[in-house]
């Protein structure tokens, strides 16, 4: 056994190796890119396990499916909105018999740190059908990732693991153990559970479904559901999930005695030892992160006979991540005082485009090649040029999910507004642009897109993207767009006048054109001339 | 003991590197520790905050709670005051006096160091001067390191070894620098 000093996101990925990972893949999205990171340089250095950035979180899931068709352990890892796009592939992997160990690592962002929404990932697995493990530190990250190996293959089904920000983020000492051995390639042994023709489909889902009070036996008798009563004290109840048992303790010694206590890091939630905790006392407080789960099965449709305590009555708040001091509150101890100067308010920093983004210049020229029309609409996407949408640029209206930019620019122009615009990323063109772009193709659609070329997934820290640079256009082309009205141009301000002039004769053209924006992000520029 | 620091600056300060060599100190002195970052959208040019908790029990929350961190150490003028309410009653407040300045409403310079110099425990360092002098600019965040290394739990011998190792891979004239920086800061805030 050694120590090793290790991120959450890390935890997972060192994890991940022990058990035996033959291969790992992902797309980035804060709060889970470090674990794909982690396992690209230690197979850098290594030589394997294999680990992959892919076009999407629905092709990274679809390539660990494959690896656990063929008897191997695989890991894919996703931003909680990423399991949005993996959904179909996650729903029905749950129905087949899982060959080799399947774990898929979702990290949740409470507070929105980086997203868009605040989504729970919990709400999925219990729709799955399947088992998901939620770790407290960074010790049960790595524990929790090669148990979930196991679990999958003794299940047959993927195992989710829910991070979430402050725990992917957070760095602590982990004691790891010996790696266990990859497993040999297996096909699987009944051949029918892989193929969801209906006739199996039905059988595969029944026989789910009838697994499920084994599912919820094992989270009941497992480690990672605690349940301890206080003998003496009946007055009150807490529940834990995840890394809300942290603020918990933080604060438990003032409270002044140990309430009893039941910490879930396991689900289905152990339903047997919710029941123990809840005939124990008179007052429950249900702590967890994201959406109020649990709280609300507590409270299901018919009142329970105790007072439940969370999200739903207030005790905390409803959105937003919580805090050591959100807890203590709702533990009913006093809040604690910082210091402070009367009449002091400070103005917010916001991120920004770093000084000679590519994109700054392409806003520019956007910007004026669209003045005076009256009803042009700019939609956008998500990445580094979503700050287009603050000023001092004020560029874009719309940043709704990844690839939307493309599909809402056609929408809004057959509804009515001209000159419609869309604004994309590379990264985020070929995450999920290219079909919005292809309907686009077959209608003939009145728009222009504009492809922000900077050779990288910029946002989340410079990942390569899946096609280089040169390629987009040919894409671009293949999809049918006529080559009269698909242009390269540089996203420099050298140019801006020229690329004001063509946007504008774009936009004034009532059919399809792509402009392709290229200059390098400067920050990946910046790496590259540190690293050679 | 619990020894709970605020880290604060701008994206690209370097703040993140801070906290790396105080925790890997902390760590090889035998203390726990939990290090919080923020990774992701704010590291462009926004408003940078790390936790960064040492103890010599196990640490529960990965987040420091309002009113109990003994040292904030911030890059940055306007930044070391935007998280007061952390600060504890007893806690010191150690910041660079050199600005950022990259939003269009950053506040008057001599009103905010006025404002550190109100609160009952502060030091105001010219990182950026003090770097300069050692060799780089660059290297304001390890003079930020110097000026606090008198309240850390950690000694100087084991801070200036992590210095070494941090930057060794940059080769020995950066690794001079960063730690002729560090002394620079330890000194005008001894
Ligand atoms: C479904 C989904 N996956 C991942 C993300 C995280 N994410 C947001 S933007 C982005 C990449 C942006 O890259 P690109 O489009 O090239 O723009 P750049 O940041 O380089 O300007 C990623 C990975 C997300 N928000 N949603
Ligand atoms: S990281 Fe690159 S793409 Fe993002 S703002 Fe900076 S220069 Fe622009």
């Amino acid at each position: 056994m050694t120590d090793m000093v290790l991120l959450g996101d890390e935890a997972v990925a060192v994890g991940a190796v022990h058990a035996g990972l033959t291969a790992a893949y992902a797309y980035p999205g804060t709060p889970s890119t470090e674990i794909l990171e982690y396992l690209v340089r230690y197979q850098k250095k290594h030589g394997g396990p294999h680990a992959a950035w892919c076009a999407n979180e629905k092709t990274a899931y679809e390539e660990a499916l494959g690896v656990s068709f063929a008897g191997r352990r695989a890991m894919t890892s996703m931003k909680h909105v990423g399991l949005n796009v993996a959904a179909d592939p996650f729903m029905n992997s749950a129905i087949v018999s899982i060959n080799g160990g399947l774990v898929v690592v979702v990290a949740d962002d409470p507070g929105m740190h980086s997203s868009q929404n605040e989504q729970d990932t919990r709400y999925y697995a219990d729709f799955a059908r399947i088992v998901c493990l939620e770790p407290a530190n960074q010790q049960e990250a790595y524990d929790m990732t090669r148990e979930a190996f196991d679990l999958s293959e003794r299940f047959k089904i993927p195992v989710l693991i829910r991070l979430v920000t402050r725990l992917a983020h957070s760095r602590a000492a982990v004691r790891v153990r010996d790696a266990r051995p990859q497993n040999p390639v297996r096909k699987p042994p009944v051949a029918s559970s892989w193929i969801l023709l209906p006739a199996n489909a039905r059988r595969q889902w029944h026989d789910l479904l009838g697994r499920q009070p084994q599912f919820v036996e094992w989270s009941e008798s497992g480690e990672f559901n605690r349940l301890r009563l206080n003998e003496e004290r009946r007055n009150l109840g807490v529940i834990t999930t995840g890394i809300a048992r942290n603020y918990y303790v933080e604060s438990l010694d003032e409270l002044g005695y140990q309430p009893s206590h039941l910490h879930i890091g396991a689900y289905p939630v152990p339903v047997e030892l919710v029941r123990r905790l809840l005939g124990h006392v008179s007052r429950v407080l249900v702590l967890e992160e994201g959406y109020p789960f649990v709280e609300r099965m507590l409270r299901g449709i018919v009142a329970p006979d105790i007072e439940v305590l969370g999200k739903e009555s207030g005790a905390v708040p409803p959105d937003g991540e919580l805090t050591p001091d959100i807890v203590r509150r709702a533990m009913g101890l006093r809040d604690r005082r910082g210091q402070e100067i009367p009449g002091l308010s400070l103005p917010n920093r916001p991120p920004q485009l770093c000084t000679g983004c590519p994109h700054a210049d392409s806003f520019d020229a956007v910007k004026q090649a669209i003045a005076g029309f009256e009803s042009a609409v700019v939609t956008s996407d998500i990445g580094c040029y979503t700050l287009g949408a603050l000023p001092p640029y004020s560029a874009v209206e719309s940043c709704v999910c990844m690839g939307a930019s493309v599909g809402m620019a056609k929408g809004a122009s057959e509804a009515g507004l001209k000159p419609a615009l869309a604004m994309i990323g590379d990264s985020t063109f070929l995450h999920s642009g290219v079909a919005p772009l292809m309907d686009a193709v077959a209608a003939n659609t009145d728009m222009t897109l504009l492809i922000l070329d900077n050779e990288t997934t910029a946002m989340t820290g410079g990942q390569p993207t899946i096609l280089p640079p040169s390629r987009i256009g040919k894409l671009v082309l293949g999809l049918g767009v006529d080559p009269a009205h698909c242009h390269v141009i540089t996203a420099h301000h050298r140019h801006t006048e020229g690329n004001r002039k063509l946007i504008r004769k774009e936009v004034e053209y009532p059919g399809l054109s792509v402009i392709i924006a290229v200059r390098e992000c400067v920050e990946t520029l910046k790496t590259k001339k540190k690293a050679s | 003991m619990k020894y709970d620091i605020i880290l604060a600056g701008v994206g690209g300060q370097g703040v993140l590197s801070v906290s790396a060599i105080i925790a890997s100190s902390a760590m090889k002195e035998g203390l726990y520790v939990k290090q919080s970052e923020v990774h992701g959208m704010s590291q462009r040019g926004g408003a940078v905050l790390a936790n960064l908790r040492l103890a010599d029990a196990p640490i529960a929350s990965d987040l420091i709670p309002l009113g109990s961190a003994a040292l904030i150490l911030s890059m940055e003028p306007l930044e070391s005051l935007r998280y007061l309410a952390y600060l504890s009653p007893e806690g010191a407040l150690v910041t660079s006096t050199n600005p950022v300045v990259n939003i269009p409403d950053y506040p008057d310079l001599e009103g905010l160091l006025g404002h550190v110099r109100t609160l009952p425990q502060s030091r105001l360092v010219d990182g950026e001067n003090l770097a300069r002098a050692a060799g780089s600019a660059r290297a304001t965040n390890m003079v930020m390191v110097g000026a606090a290394s008198h309240r850390l739990p950690v000694k100087v011998e084991t801070l200036e070894h992590y210095i070494q190792t941090t930057f060794a891979a940059k080769g020995e004239k950066v690794v001079e620098t960063n730690l002729r920086a560090f002394r620079a800061g330890r000194e005008a805030a001894a």
